[in-house]
């Protein structure tokens, strides 16, 4: 279930590299404990982020959830599509539910992030 | 924490939980905007086991009822429902209930889950013509049938009877599949349904009878966040966020329900010069997004830059497709509002309640 490919956080949000480009959502485990995802509140293209500093919020029926930055960098293009579909995230957490993509400024910082045993193990924790 | 007779069940449908009012109740079975929906289109079962029945009855029952409650109880008759207030000697409330009245004068009070202790204390304190007050809350399992098709889930199991000629607001003790209950046509959801009052234990029973029918005509098991969703929209207020000790009816939007011809009442002289004044300090209204920030509770309210207030409830609205809530602001000249959500200002507007 936990692609092989992604680093993640313990927040739950993924992270794919491509050279010096991070494209970043949340896990299938995230979206099904958040449910009803209604609204993603996401930065501006060109925003300068900072690695673990929080990045935007998920608003569900029920409560909103805070996202953090899994890298640092600038924002080079945000899913523009979230914002009439935000259901997106519920139904494809791992492709269409993608939230942004950002040109990293230290992919070193990715070597910080688990992998997906380390995520696995990470949420048989939370949920025992 | 408490958990309800029918907490297992809840378990085995993978129910999600929260804590509510100091119970472990379901937060959703599946999504709560499914559950929503659900409720509107077709049906949806709850389990409100957590919500208080507190017995008044015998001599002195009928006066002690009316002096704690804002209503006039007199209007009631057997087989009646009524919604009031109890008020604190300073017009503020001190719980929203429903009274049933039975044969003669005997009342049956339903608090919310989180007042139970305080209501039934309340109402032993100013019990001074020895009236019988019975916490029967342990004792009893409140079950929740809402939706369009209830009546035709509840129809089979109710042999003499037909749950439609049961009118709003009022209730038969009968039997549903041979178990005894109070067949209640009342509810928090908007929606035509019942509320069904049985033994607590009998509650997997009448759980298990209710549950294949509801599936059947495609409804499904509501937890609290769709009974949330589905009152806000409702224009239904929520005791503890909506409004507390230190709100009175009227400010609460609540004036239908204050009867100060009825008699005195705790509460009433309090009441009658906040009446007689006439300015609030504050008002609950209800509100819609103009974009899609969702508002919550206790984010502040402003007009042209003055803070006029709190947001009281909120959430997106799976009926509308749109952000609403309530906010109680202080007295403002037009429907145009601001509300700051993570130290943003979004626009918002009043609107009438109810939202749907």
């Amino acid at each position: 279930m936990i692609p092989d490919n992604l680093r993640y956080m313990e927040s739950h949000e993924w992270v794919k590299s491509e050279d010096d480009i991070a494209t970043v959502g949340i896990t299938d485990y995230a979206q099904s404990e958040i449910q009803d995802i209604v609204f993603v509140e996401l930065p501006d293209v060109g925003t300068q982020l900072t690695h673990k500093a929080e990045l935007g919020v998920i608003e569900s029926v029920k409560a909103a959830f805070d996202l953090y930055a899994p890298v640092s960098g600038e924002v080079i293009e945000v899913n523009e599509t979230l914002l009439d579909a935000p259901e997106q995230v519920n139904d494809s957490p791992y492709d269409d539910g993608w939230f942004l993509k950002i040109k990293m400024t230290d992919p070193s910082e990715l070597d910080t992030l688990l992998d997906a045993d380390g995520y696995q193990a990470h949420i048989e924790v939370e949920d025992a | 924490m408490n958990r309800t007779p029918l907490y297992e069940v809840h378990k085995s449908l993978n129910a999600k939980f929260t804590e509510f009012g100091g119970w472990e109740m379901p937060l959703q079975y599946s999504s709560i905007v499914k559950e929503h929906l659900a409720v509107r289109e077709s049906a949806g079962l709850f389990d409100l086991s957590h919500m208080g029945e507190i017995d008044v009855k015998g001599n002195g029952a009928k006066e002690l009822v009316q002096k704690l409650t804002t209503n006039d109880v007199n209007r009631l008759s057997d087989g009646q429902v009524q919604y009031t207030l109890l008020c604190n000697e300073n017009g503020g409330i001190v719980d929203d209930i429903v009274i049933y009245r039975h044969d003669g004068d005997d009342f049956t009070l339903v608090v919310n889950a989180a007042n139970i202790e305080k209501d039934f204390t309340w109402i032993k304190k100013h019990n001074s013509l020895g009236a019988d007050v019975i916490d029967d809350s342990e004792n009893t399992t409140l079950i929740a049938l809402q939706g369009p098709k209830s009546i035709d889930i509840l129809n089979p199991f109710v042999s003499e009877l037909d749950a439609a000629d049961i009118s709003f607001f009022r209730f038969v003790v009968d039997e549903v599949a041979g178990i005894p209950a109070a067949i209640s046509r009342t509810g928090y959801t908007g929606e035509i349904g019942f509320e069904l009052y049985v033994k607590a234990d009998s509650a997997e029973d009448l759980w298990n009878v209710l549950y294949p029918a509801v599936i059947e005509a495609g409804g499904l098991p509501g937890g609290l966040g769709a009974r949330d969703t589905l009152r806000l929209e409702a224009g239904l207020r929520l005791y503890g966020m909506d409004m507390d000790d230190d709100t009175t009816p009227f400010e609460a939007g609540l004036s239908r329900f204050v009867k100060l011809d009825q008699g005195d009442f705790i509460g009433r002289d309090a009441l009658l010069v906040q009446k007689e004044k006439g300015d609030l300090n504050k008002k609950l209204v209800g509100f819609q997004m103009l974009d899609r920030a969702v508002a919550r509770c206790g984010n502040d309210v402003f007009q042209n830059g003055d803070h006029i207030g709190k947001v009281t409830s909120g959430a997106p609205s799976p009926s509308l497709k749109c952000n609403i809530g309530f906010a109680s602001i202080s007295p403002i000249v037009g429907k145009s509002i601001a509300i700051e959500i993570r130290g943003k200002k979004h626009p918002a507007t009043i609107v009438k309640v109810p939202f749907i």
